[in-house]
Formats: C-alpha cells, structure tokens, sequence
C-alpha cells in the first residue's frame, strides 16, 4: 500500500484506486510507447488456436511472433504406433474443413510407397471428392474472412451451399465431417448414383449463388477497403518461404501441383490455373472464388467421364476385401484378418507424395522398414507454412488488418499443429 | 535428374555427396552434413537446377547405433517443376547441422520443428525455439526412445 499525501487523500477511494500506478499509464508521447499485445489461442477471428504475440505502437503492427502446437496431437508418433489402415481415420483431423481430400493424399502417399495401382473408376471418384472438398473449404475461408471484417450474412451464405456437399459426403460414405472415404487401394464404397443427382443439382445452383456472394462482397465498400492493399507479401518472399495453395498464386506464381505434378487424373481434366498479381487479402480472396468456379468446371467433366468399374483395387495382400465377402468366403477372411493384424508389407524404402489441397501443398512423407507400421511419418502441413508468412504479411499493418489477414491466410490449426 | 544433381554438386563440391539413389521416382541425395548449406545454396543458385522452394524439412530417427538421425530436406524448382530430396546423417554424439535459413527463409519454422522433434541443433539458426511443446518440456517425443503413451509428469502444470 503506497504512502499517500494529504492531498491524494482528499480524493474519493475509487479514484485514488484508479490512479493506482498498476492501473494508470502514463503516455507521454504515444507514439513512442511500444505495448505487446496477446491475441489468442482464445480468440474467434484466429480461427482455432493460433496465438500472436503483436507488438504494437498505437494502433501500427510493429512485429508479430506466431505461437503454434495448442492442439497438437502428436499425429506422427501415433502413425508410428499403427497400421497403415489405421492411420486414415487421423487425417480427417488435420485440415477438418476438407478431411476428405487428407484421406485421398494420404493414401495416394502409401499406394505410391507400395506400388498399388487404382482402378479408372476410383481415380474419378477421388477427384470428385478432392473438387467437393475444395468448394467446401474455400466457401468457409470466403465466408468467415467476410465475417472477420464484419460481413456476417456471407457466413450464412456459404455455410447453407456448404452443408449441400456435406449431405452428399452424407450419402456417399455415411458421415458428414470425419469422412475416412479413401481406402489403400481404393475407396471405402462405390460412388452412390444418388450422389451424381445431388451433385448435379448443387452444380446447377452454385454458379448463382457464388455469383451472389460475389456481388455482395465485391461491390461493398467496407469489404474491399479493408482487404485491398492489406497484408501484402511479395512473389519472391512468397516463393522463399515456400508457401503454397491460394497464397502463393494470388502472388502471381501459377504453381498447382494438379497440373505440375498430375496425380490421379488431373491430366485428363480441361482447368485454368488461377493467378493473381496484388498478394493483398482481396485477391486472396479472389483467387478462391475463381477457384471454385474451376473446381466445378472439373466436377462436371469428371461426372462426365467416369467409367464404369471396380472401386477398388484387387490385391489381396494390400487392399483390404469387401465386407460382403468377409463375411461369406473364407479367403477373403484370411485376408482380411492378415491385413488388420498384420498390415500390408510395403518394400523397404521412402517416399513423398504432395497434393494440391485447399490450403496449399498437403503432402506425406512415409519411411518404410517393410513392416505393417510406417517407421515415420512427416505430414507437410500447409496451414503451418503459410502462417509462416504472417509475420511479413503483418508488419507496418494497422491492428484492425490482423483478422482480415488471418482470414485470407485461411489457417486450419488441426493441420498446423498435426 | 538423380545424375544431373548429383553432378552438379560433386563438380562444385568436391567430395560432398555421399551417395545418390531413386526409389520410386524420388530422387534423394545424401550430402555430408558440414556442407549442406554451400549445397543448397548451389541448388538454388544454379541456373538449370533452380531448387528455389524449401517444401519440407524434417528428421528421421533410424535406430541405428551410428549416425542414428537423419535430416531430409524435400526441395522443388518452380521452373523444372521437379522435386529433390537431399539428407544428412547425423551422430547422436555431436547434433550440431549447419542452418539453410539463410538460403531460404522458409526454412526457419521447419528446423524450429525438427529440432522440438529430434533435439537437433541447427548452427546459426536465428530463433531456435520449441515448435509445438512448451518451452520447459525436457524430451524430444519423435525419438524413438520416448514412448507413445508419454512420460508422466514430463508436461508442467500449472500451479494452484
């Protein structure tokens, strides 16, 4: 308790106790006075768990430390611990807006290390589920950016166009959010003909309704103010600190490992490769919207040219048999007892396999020993890369650009923080 | 492409590259350890090669009694849209990696990550933190001698 003088005691309590010196900050010169701000892990416009420590000097971004690993799982020494199968169900907790297209990239990563060649049919279905997953993760990044800067009705609006895929994902593999639809091999089951009706349908609303969400955000003048000329990184910085997806081509850089490095069968299918030169938030932005317009564009010719044919792959050593037959054959049991116990046995070796996601490169990096259980497993996280930038992107910056830079990164943390 | 790397860096580094191999379409290069940033800055500088992204770096534990970890750097080249793999073997005795963050600055948060992993000490690294585990933690959890199930009482806690 300080000494007070006569003259403080004079004054009510409550005042003396908000001149308290804890209290009470003195400013002689705002501008010279650095403060150090918290924001996060508690924090809706960090969409998950991200922490920031920002300097600031008024309300100027002086610095920004990204803190990461408040949900960190340990995902790659639980891949140690278990079979390759079991793995699959842990990557629809990495990117939760798209757990369907980790599925795919990971057993893409394992098929690859164990020289499993997929059936035409399964080819397209994966593709379809990736462009699903795409739209899907890009509606939320569009629409919680345009909630970060205070547009809630775009929110609504994709989250209803979102919950559309979802359905289907519904129909197709019997879950809505943790998916676990690919298989080594294959897919878990073959795509439904109730899926190609509904898929139709939304596709035949979508153009309309981005359109909406286009017009309304494109011509708002809040919207565009708080996004054009905010958290610009430039091409090179962008391409030396090895960011991916969205980011790096709204830098002007038209990488896309769907057409770099085909997997599946991207080559067969007819898309542009969206770039944009600004790198500030609002091409972002842009670069999403026109990237769902690709994905459906890829949706539909994928429709189109699906054959028909086995779902999955027939190699009793590594692809796991039907479950009709499990039940009914007595191979096929053997089978299926040996992979579930056992694993598959992939050859000695290493492999890596990198996938356009929707937030960037998502890639697997398998060591194998030739046992059932991966010796490591490495998950390239985009989510982690991109936010990487966040410093760059944030310095000189006003405090109100945080989120909408934040937003236009689009970090998922289950993926960042593995 | 396993040719042309591997060239390129023994003609400019003598001596530097251990052995070179393919396996399933990945090329990797396993380069000694004390010259793995003169290598890929050659990598990245070298006009055909053109290695200008750091997509990943990550460690290995191997088990092995001698040079037990090992380092993977996954690099890809914007121009020639190939990837390389180059690796360093490290000795449980000595984990001490010269830094590529002054080749690419991507590198920073990747080496951050392995060393929180493997407890590998990259030389010359500007922020050399824990990546996802607190500060005080005492273990490095992707060894292969730390259990799955973790260690009791190694996370600190919070005081009442």
């Amino acid at each position: 308790m300080p000494v007070r003088s006569a003259e403080d005691s004079k004054k009510s309590r409550i005042l003396s106790a908000l001149e308290d010196q804890d209290t009470t900050v003195m400013l002689d010169d705002a501008l010279e006075n650095e403060m150090i701000l918290n924001m996060g892990p508690q924090h809706p416009a960090t969409h998950g768990v991200l922490r920031l420590l920002v300097r600031l000097d008024g309300e100027t971004v002086m610095a920004v430390v990204p803190e990461l690993g408040y949900l960190h799982r340990g995902y790659e020494k639980i891949a140690e611990a278990s079979t390759y199968h079991e793995f699959i169900p842990h990557t629809d907790r990495l990117d939760y807006l798209s757990p369907i297209s980790n599925n795919v990239a990971y057993c893409l990563a394992v098929e690859k290390l164990a020289g499993i060649e997929i059936p035409e049919r399964a080819k397209y279905i994966r593709v379809l589920v990736c462009e699903m997953a795409r739209i899907a993760s890009h509606l939320v990044a569009a629409g919680s950016m345009a909630m970060d800067v205070g547009a809630l009705t775009v929110l609504l609006w994709t989250f209803r166009e979102r919950e559309k895929i979802l359905d289907i994902y519904d129909v197709l593999c019997g879950a809505r959010f943790t998916t676990s639809y690919a298989r080594i091999g294959g897919l878990q089951q073959d795509w439904d003909e109730r899926c190609t009706a509904m898929l139709e349908r939304f596709l035949g609303e979508f153009r309309g309704d981005l359109l909406e969400v286009e017009n309304l955000l494109g011509t708002n003048r809040i919207f565009v103010d708080r996004c054009e000329n905010v958290g610009i990184l430039r091409r090179e910085d962008a391409i030396a600190l090895g960011i991916t997806g969205p980011i790096l081509r709204a830098a002007g850089v038209p990488r896309d490992l769907r057409r770099d490095r085909p997997y599946l069968v991207y080559d067969k299918l007819d898309f542009n490769v969206i770039t944009l030169t600004e790198s500030d938030a609002l091409a972002r932005f842009y670069v999403r919207i026109a990237e769902m317009k690709e994905s459906a564009s890829i949706l539909r010719q994928a429709l189109a040219a699906m054959p028909a044919g086995p779902y999955r792959a027939d190699d009793p050593k590594k692809v796991v048999p039907r479950k009709e037959r499990i039940y009914t054959r007595m191979e096929e049991l053997i089978q299926d007892f040996m992979l579930v116990n056992m694993g598959i046995d992939p050859p000695v070796g290493e492999v890596y396999q990198g996938t356009e996601s929707s937030k960037g490169e998502l890639g697997f990096y398998i060591v194998s020993d030739g046992t059932g259980h991966p010796w490591r497993l490495k998950i390239r996280s985009p989510s982690a890369n991109n936010l990487s930038a966040l410093p760059l992107m944030l310095k000189g910056c006003m405090i109100s650009d945080i989120v909408a830079v934040i937003g236009s990164i689009d970090p998922v943390m289950g993926e960042a923080d593995k | 492409m396993k040719a042309t790397v591997a060239e390129k860096l023994e003609q400019r580094l003598p001596g530097s590259v251990r052995c070179a191999s393919e396996f399933r379409g990945d090329v990797t290069v396993t380069v000694r350890c004390e010259e793995i940033a003169r290598a890929c800055g050659i990598l990245r500088d070298d006009p055909d090669l053109a290695f200008d992204m750091v997509i990943d770096i990550l460690g290995v534990d191997m088990g092995r009694p001698e040079e037990r970890f090992e380092v993977v750097y996954n690099l890809y080249s914007l121009r020639n849209r190939e990837y390389v793999r180059l690796k360093v073997l490290v000795d449980e005795h000595d984990l001490t990696v010269p830094t590529v963050t002054g080749v690419w600055p991507g590198a920073n948060w990747h080496e951050r990550e392995t060393y929180d992993m493997f407890g590998i000490v990259f030389a010359g690294h500007p922020d050399l933190r824990r990546m996802y585990m607190p500060e005080e933690f005492e273990y490095f959890p992707l060894r292969k001698d730390f259990p799955t199930m973790g260690i009791p009482d190694s996370l600190p806690l919070p005081r009442r």
